[in-house]
């Protein structure tokens, strides 16, 4: 067990290094030159100060040599400073620090609401007698991730806000400015749970230690929800720690929809400014959120199924 | 169809003759049977709406002048806010444009954007992945080790980013995105190389002295294609979702081109008095995503289960 957590600990920190190394070549090596687009700002290019570029360029290094310019970097990532944002000045990890509650609040409740309804979905799906019933219910999810996030959320907002007048359209209002975006968020996540648990429900439903169950005398919901689902979740778990990255990136999109201040509407006004330093930086803490979260459920995973470590110890030991 | 004539008599010795031996009439092979797609279809009414909806998606984009003889940039202010009608079937904008005649006009950025961003992936990712797969050894290990790291970035991030390096525009965002679903493809490239490199023919052909170009362009490369074709036509709809996300966030063509995602977004600040302005764009992205996608699981394995 010890050398399986220290082997995904250093798995993790790999990936994110590597992560880093990635974000640095794509921001800082391709076409296009980041200082002139940092010095213009959203003007018109012709206007530049050539000694407020040369400035621009000894501050952020960029007069030095490639692989100089990303050792500094990359040592001082490790330290925790990503450098200033170009339109603000302020440090990017607290412009990052300051808009990471309303996110997390954000992704928080959308994860909760999309486990649930998802889950709450696949199991009512695969429970249910009713043939129509369950077509029904399982011709959803794959609706569910087929609309764009962005048209749900301007749809819920029309019948929601402008309609029926329950909830406000816009802005971070407290716990009922939450309710809009959470759902919104939480359709396509919620979508992908279901189809999953969905699929590996009727998968353990066939496994002959269900029939042994029931032969037992289990009764129905005493055989799906004891013994079906506890197996079945493993996939499901896997899913969602996956899905933690697509929902931090889906809330660039909902944040502007709903015009939340947050980590996304940051990303997205930084991508139009062309802040480098802030891009890298989201880019890189998404990558850190991704994989610290699949640490985690890599962890939990033997918990639930002591299989796996054996698996992954028993595979690795001829080599 | 390409495996039967590459691989020959010897892969196919595998569960394929009974079956064939089993069906009353054995035609040709290659020959299209007719009463089995007529069934196939017939039992799928959401299958052939789905290819009547892409067919229909695919026609506005290369001649829209077939749906609509309005121009999609010329604005009539007295016509202008235009709820849907016999007249103006997706009604006006605010500035009295036809939204019909913009969505169709729109369709042809939007599915080149589609078009551009899957080829991308297609191409880099599978050969990223017959590379890692063929080359074996550190090759594999340097390139896969990349693309786990391209999995550990969120796509849309990832597409920000270079649309931070690159630009704006609807090519540039295409390329985004499909660099960002580059990594899939690689997996599934080399999952199949890996298995078809196998197989007993390619071990005849290079027995029989086969260059290792030859055996890769003849006998892998056509055998592994088949998963990643499909994936292809999976990606589709994730590729139209995220470019759509990404114009409607504003980094796809410049304003007055419609393109969908951004008709969505146009129509963003006239929720309350013309509901349609975004309602049926949308619907249009969202008709057009669930239409491939059910193409797509048509394509797996639906039609090679069928009886």
């Amino acid at each position: 067990m010890r050398r399986y957590v220290i082997r995904r600990l250093a798995q993790a920190a790999g990936v994110l290094w590597a992560a880093y190394t990635l974000s640095f070549l794509v921001l800082d090596y391709l076409p296009g030159d980041p200082v002139s687009a940092m010095a213009g700002a959203g003007m018109d290019s012709s206007a530049i100060d050539p000694a407020r570029l040369e400035e621009l360029k000894g501050q952020y290094g960029f007069d030095k040599p490639v692989l100089v310019q990303y050792v500094d970097y990359l040592g001082s990532a490790l330290r925790g400073d990503f450098g200033d944002s170009v339109s603000t000045g302020r440090p990017v990890t607290s412009v990052i620090a300051d808009a990471l509650p309303q996110t997390l609040q954000l992704t928080g409740a959308a994860l909760l609401l999309a486990t649930l309804l998802g889950g709450g979905l696949a199991l009512v799906a695969t429970y249910t007698s009713q043939r129509w019933l369950r077509q029904a219910l399982l011709s959803l999810p794959s609706l569910g991730v087929s609309i764009p996030t962005f048209w749900v959320g301007l749809m819920i907002v029309q019948l929601f806000s402008f309609r029926l007048r329950l909830f406000p359209a816009f802005g971070n209002d407290g716990l009922r400015g939450l309710v809009l975006p959470a759902v919104t968020l939480a359709v396509p996540t919620g979508a992908m749970v279901a189809q999953v648990l969905a699929k590996s429900l009727l998968t353990a439903l066939d496994e002959p230690y269900v029939q042994t169950a029931r032969a037992k005398g289990a009764g129905r919901a005493r055989v799906h929800l004891g013994h079906a689902l506890r197996n079945a979740s493993l996939p499901a778990l896997t899913v969602i720690g996956l899905l933690v990255g697509q929902l931090m990136a889906n809330a660039v999109v909902i944040e502007t929809v709903f015009a939340r201040n947050g980590l996304g509407r940051i990303t997205a006004a930084a991508v139009s400014v062309q802040d480098l330093p802030v891009v890298q930086g989201v880019v890189v803490f998404g990558a850190l959120v991704f994989v610290l979260v699949n640490l985690v459920v890599d962890l939990i995973y033997p918990l639930l199924d002591p299989r796996v470590v054996v698996a992954a110890t028993v595979r690795r030991s001829p080599a | 169809m390409s495996r039967s004539l590459a691989a020959g008599p010897a892969v196919q010795a595998g569960p394929e003759p009974p079956s064939e031996a089993m069906s009353p009439a054995p035609g040709p092979r290659l020959g299209v049977d007719v009463r089995r797609l007529s069934r196939f279809f017939l039992r799928r009414p959401g299958l052939v709406l789905s290819l009547i909806v892409v067919t229909l998606v695919v026609l506005a984009a290369f001649w829209p002048t077939l749906f609509t003889g309005r121009d999609p940039l010329l604005g009539v202010p007295a016509d202008n806010f235009q709820p849907p009608g016999a007249r103006h079937w997706f009604g006006t904008d605010e500035l009295g444009r036809d939204t019909y005649s913009r969505v169709v006009h729109g369709a042809a950025l939007s599915l080149k954007a589609t078009l551009v961003a899957v080829a991308v992936a297609f191409v880099v990712g599978g050969a990223l992945g017959l590379v890692a797969g063929f080359a074996g050894r550190w090759v594999e290990d340097v390139l896969m080790r990349f693309v786990d790291v391209l999995l550990s970035i969120p796509a849309l991030f990832l597409s920000l980013a270079l649309v931070t390096a690159l630009g704006y525009g609807t090519v540039k965002v295409a390329v985004a995105v499909g660099i960002a679903s580059v990594a899939s493809f690689a997996r599934v490239m080399r999952a199949e190389v890996l298995r078809v490199r196998q197989a007993v023919f390619v071990e005849a052909a290079r027995s029989s002295g086969t260059r290792w170009y030859g055996v890769l362009g003849r006998h892998v490369l056509p055998n592994a294609m088949g998963p990643v074709v499909v994936l292809a036509t999976l990606d589709f709809g994730t590729a139209v979702l995220a470019v759509s996300s990404l114009s409607f966030l504003g980094y796809g063509a410049a304003p007055p081109a419609p393109e969908w995602g951004t008709l969505v977004s146009d129509g963003r600040n006239y929720l309350a008095n013309a509901w349609w302005l975004s309602t049926l764009p949308g619907l249009t992205v969202a008709a057009t995503v669930l239409a491939t996608n059910r193409i797509a699981r048509a394509l797996d394995g639906e039609w090679a289960t069928q009886r």
